[in-house]
């Protein structure tokens, strides 16, 4: 066997050869699906990088790319990158200050951008980084009286690079020989939720190797297609869309534009899709909202085999046993009336296997999908390791776990709970930062994750938390808090949930209602209320948000690392939680110091054993006024469940 | 102000027109031209005469004194099928769109005066009229990735909100290629992002596509800052004309618009 292409551009020129008239990238413009070839996008690529060359981009520079998912874009990238560059990808919504960092840590001199509003936040930059001189175009619209020395259309720089190609016809191919699979291929930026965003480089070799695990694990070929809508600048659309076309030469599929993604997803149709759990969720919302509003006959249809596949539909998707023949027919029927035109309007009819990553998601959701027979997977990792770490195998997938470690991954959970991980997908370095390099990876060469977790009795990775968050009862037993919260957030009735129990002998919790869904659920029962406060005082709600508390127990019974931290006393919120007044962060998330010490009195209640707590908080209204709140808050205690603790001995 | 610079002589000259209604005076003696490529603001208070003077120019009303010039032909009488022919096209102060199709079908009816084949043909949609319905949806095509309205392409009118009617609206001027644009309140009853937006757009049209844009307008701002030079109507009457600085200044204009102590 002759050796595999071993970077980025090789694999281009290889694919070319492979297969130059099978389509490698489609774009919806001026509302038709335009599509280019594989010996059509390798001719683009070479004029693009010899228009760059002859502007003076050299080997080892950074090129800058900034827009929506457009196949120029995605050029460009295979431009820098046969040139030896290195394409830097920018989040195209954040703002000209955060790319000005950005631009200046990359020492960026080359940029292409996508339209106009990229290019004003580029030129933004100018004064603050005058070494940014060149940039290049996709869209001219509204740019036509801007003259800014070196901003030019791509179009132009194809010109360029035709007349470059003509005069040095060997220039192409002689710099891709040049190439070695160490060297960097892409710098890709880290969110930065804490500090400014690192860098991380990442070499041909550790990205070309884990799309070949990619494309080995769920069998991607070259008849499979996938929309890219998810940022550019992020690493799953890198390793996804970028990489994995490479290895398996399929076909990119690009959205006309962010608003008819969703569109454009039902027109294309894809066989592979990646997206958050919001993405799910809201395509589940459109679809519950509009079924509220059909016909009774469509309605009662879809709750009759919906009910049909939440009973059967898993087990026939990962084709289990124990099915009797009536719900096999049943769910056939289901599919010929329900679930395929269904699929077929969310554009998931040809789906073969579909992931989600980066949050937990919820149960409901993830059971819809399974259920109508979407291979919906999880998976976990980050830029660092060319995510992959742990995916669920075909067959194999649960709930609350990540699946198994990628073949070539080792895993290893510190002492302290935290995910160590060590793979080929390994990130070269931190760009510039050495220091922060070697405080994330260790001198064996683990990558220190920040994230908690440990392995269940199948051998499935199952993350809990951020390490640094994660606790211990003072019997010893792991305390995740998050986890919890999660657990509970579920549940459409609790809207925030806030989990105690470092250091102390048991676990409590703080739960805000949903006023919407409650209300709602108070309204169809006939429940009077006068406000927020009054109805989380009702003991109707407080019986319905034990029967949560105690759902969430018993789920935890089950699990033999984390069932002592079962919760025993919880209360209902007289007031919601509110960023304003620094009790959830602007992202929504729960400051959970910070409440614990603004309500202390509630905590020390709650583990004093009283039956009830009288508390006075001094609110602010949103007209600037403020005002206090009393209420006497129940103590309540939740049932607890056995622990089953032989499963892990077995 | 207009980034196209190159505006050129006069394309539609208004010469002593006169209109009324019974004893309604809507118009008196009003005179300005319109000149290639520019942006042409007309003001004044309610009832100043603003929307009929745009009626006449294309061709709802026929003043009983005064001519209107367009491309050099003086045009008596003619109906507003002869003037879209001409090459004028309009939006409407209260939208005017077929609510119950599809934001497609609505510029594609923009597009009717283009249309050479006959029903019959269309119906059979074979040869010619299936060549001719493909071009006219790739320009209308080119129109919707122009007003960034791909993501609502086919949603039917009725259903959407305020702010995107009139886009898809100005989509349907646009869709006839139109020489001139006359624009009846394009800002009325939109929140700021709608207004930037659609004055972006106005700018776009009149400097991309090198259209000239006769435009009513409430929003003072929006007028200073697109219009190249704006004619001032009160009861009727023109009491000013020239660039939004010289309008400004004007003590007529102010008194109109801010009554005067008698």
């Amino acid at each position: 066997m002759t050796e595999q292409p071993d970077t980025f551009p090789r694999l281009l020129l290889h694919q070319a050869k492979l297969r130059p008239h099978r389509p490698a990238f489609r774009e919806k413009d001026l509302g038709i699906w335009q599509s280019w070839t594989w010996a059509q996008v390798a001719e683009e690529v070479r004029l693009l990088a010899c228009g760059l060359a002859a502007q003076g981009f050299r080997r080892g520079d950074r090129l800058a790319i900034v827009g929506d998912n457009r196949p120029r874009l995605y050029w460009s990238m295979m431009a820098a990158q046969a040139l030896g560059g290195v394409p830097v990808p920018l989040y195209q919504d954040a703002v000209a200050a955060e790319m000005a960092f950005v631009v200046q840590d990359a020492e960026i001199e080359f940029a292409v951008a996508e339209d106009q509003e990229q290019v004003d936040k580029l030129l933004e930059i100018g004064p603050q980084w005058p070494r940014l001189k060149r940039i290049y175009f996709d869209d001219p619209r509204g740019l036509r009286h801007y003259s800014p020395g070196g901003l030019m259309s791509i179009e132009s720089l194809r010109a360029i690079g035709r007349d470059f190609a003509g005069r040095e016809p060997e220039f192409f191919l002689g710099e891709i020989e040049k190439a070695r699979s160490s060297d960097v291929a892409v710098i890709l930026y880290t969110s930065g939720t804490t500090g400014n965003p690192k860098g991380v480089s990442q070499a041909h070799a550790a990205m070309i190797h884990t799309a070949r695990v990619l494309v080995a694990f769920d069998g991607i070929a070259e008849g499979d297609d996938l929309l890219c809508y998810l940022p550019m600048a992020w690493v799953g659309d890198f390793l996804y869309s970028y990489a994995q076309v490479h290895i398996a030469g399929f076909c990119l599929n690009c959205p006309e534009s962010p608003g008819t993604a969703m569109n454009d997803l039902r027109e294309i149709g894809p066989t592979y899709f990646f997206a958050p759990p919001r993405i799910y969720e809201n395509i589940l919302t459109q679809v519950m909202i509009r079924i509220e509003d059909a016909g009774w006959v469509k309605r009662g249809m879809f709750h009759y085999f919906m009910s049909v596949a939440k009973r059967v539909g898993m087990k026939i998707l990962e084709h289990k046993p124990g099915v009797p023949l009536k719900d096999r027919l049943r769910y056939r029927l289901g599919e010929l009336l329900v679930y395929g035109p269904l699929k077929n309007v969310l554009g998931l009819s040809r789906i073969r296997v579909a992931y989600t990553g980066g949050e937990a998601i919820g149960p409901d959701l993830f059971d819809f999908y399974r259920s109508i027979g979407v291979n919906l997977k999880q998976l976990y990792g980050m830029t660092e390791t060319c995510v992959t770490v742990c995916m669920q195998p075909s067959g194999e997938v649960k709930l609350d776990t990540v699946g198994r470690p990628m073949p070539g991954v080792e895993v290893r959970i510190a002492d302290s709970g935290e995910v160590l991980v060590r793979s080929p997908g390994m990130m070269k370095e931190y760009h510039r930062r050495p220091q922060a390099t070697r405080e994330a990876v260790d001198a064996e060469g683990f990558f220190h994750t920040g994230d908690a977790g440990y392995f269940d009795a199948d051998g499935h990775l199952k993350i809990i938390d951020r390490a640094k968050d994660v606790g211990r009862l003072s019997d010893g037993t792991l305390f995740a808090p998050k986890y919890l919260e999660n657990k509970l957030k579920f549940f459409p009735y609790i809207k925030e949930a806030v989990c105690f129990g470092h250091g102390r002998e048991k676990v409590c919790a703080f739960i805000n209602i949903d006023m919407a869904a409650i209300g709602n659920w108070a309204e169809r029962r006939n429940l009077a209320y006068s406000g927020y406060t009054d109805l989380a005082l009702q003991s109707a709600v407080h019986d319905l948000i034990r029967d949560c508390v105690e759902k969430v127990n018993r789920d935890l019974a089950a699990d033999s690392t984390l069932g002592n931290s079962q919760i025993r006393r919880f209360l209902v919120l007289h007031k919601e939680l509110d960023a304003d007044e620094g009790e959830l962060t602007r992202t929504r998330k729960v400051r959970r110091r910070h409440i614990a010490e603004k309500y202390s009195a509630l905590v020390d209640a709650l583990y004093s054993g009283t039956a009830s707590c009288y508390v006075e908080t001094q609110v602010r209204f949103e007209d600037g006024r403020t005002g206090t709140l009393r209420a006497d808050l129940k103590i309540l205690e939740a049932r607890t469940y056995g622990v089953a603790a032989a499963r892990q001995a077995a | 102000m207009s980034a196209g610079g190159k505006i050129g002589g006069p394309i539609l000259e208004v010469d002593d027109v006169s209109l009324s209604f019974g004893g309604v005076v809507a118009l008196q003696s009003v005179s300005f031209d319109v000149r290639k490529h520019e942006i042409r603001a007309i003001i004044g208070p309610n009832g100043a005469g603003k929307s009929s003077m745009l009626n006449v120019i294309n061709g709802v009303y026929h003043p009983q004194r005064g001519s209107v010039t367009f491309k050099g032909a003086s045009r008596r009488d003619v109906d507003p099928h002869e003037a879209a022919k001409q090459g004028i096209a309009r939006t409407f102060q209260n939208i005017a769109l077929f609510r119950g199709m599809t934001v497609l079908d609505n510029l594609m009816t923009g597009r009717y005066l283009k249309m050479k084949c006959g029903f019959l043909d269309q119906a059979l949609y074979w040869g010619r009229a299936r060549r001719e319905e493909l071009a006219h949806r790739a320009k209308v095509e080119e129109i919707i990735d122009f007003l960034e309205i791909q993501h609502i392409r086919k949603t039917l009118v009725g259903r959407l909100p305020y702010g995107l009617q009139k886009r898809v609206e100005l989509g349907r001027a646009l869709a006839a290629e139109p020489e001139l644009l006359l624009l009846d309140e394009p800002m009325a009853g939109m929140n700021l992002e709608e207004k930037q937006d659609m004055s972006r757009f106005v700018l776009d049209v009149n400097d991309q596509l090198g259209m000239t844009v006769v435009l009513i307008e409430h929003d003072m701002s929006v007028v200073m800052d697109l219009s190249d030079r704006v004619v001032v109507l009160d009861y009727g009457r023109k009491i000013a004309d020239g660039t939004p600085d010289e309008v400004r200044n004007n003590k007529d204009v102010i008194d109109a618009y801010l009554g005067v102590a008698h």
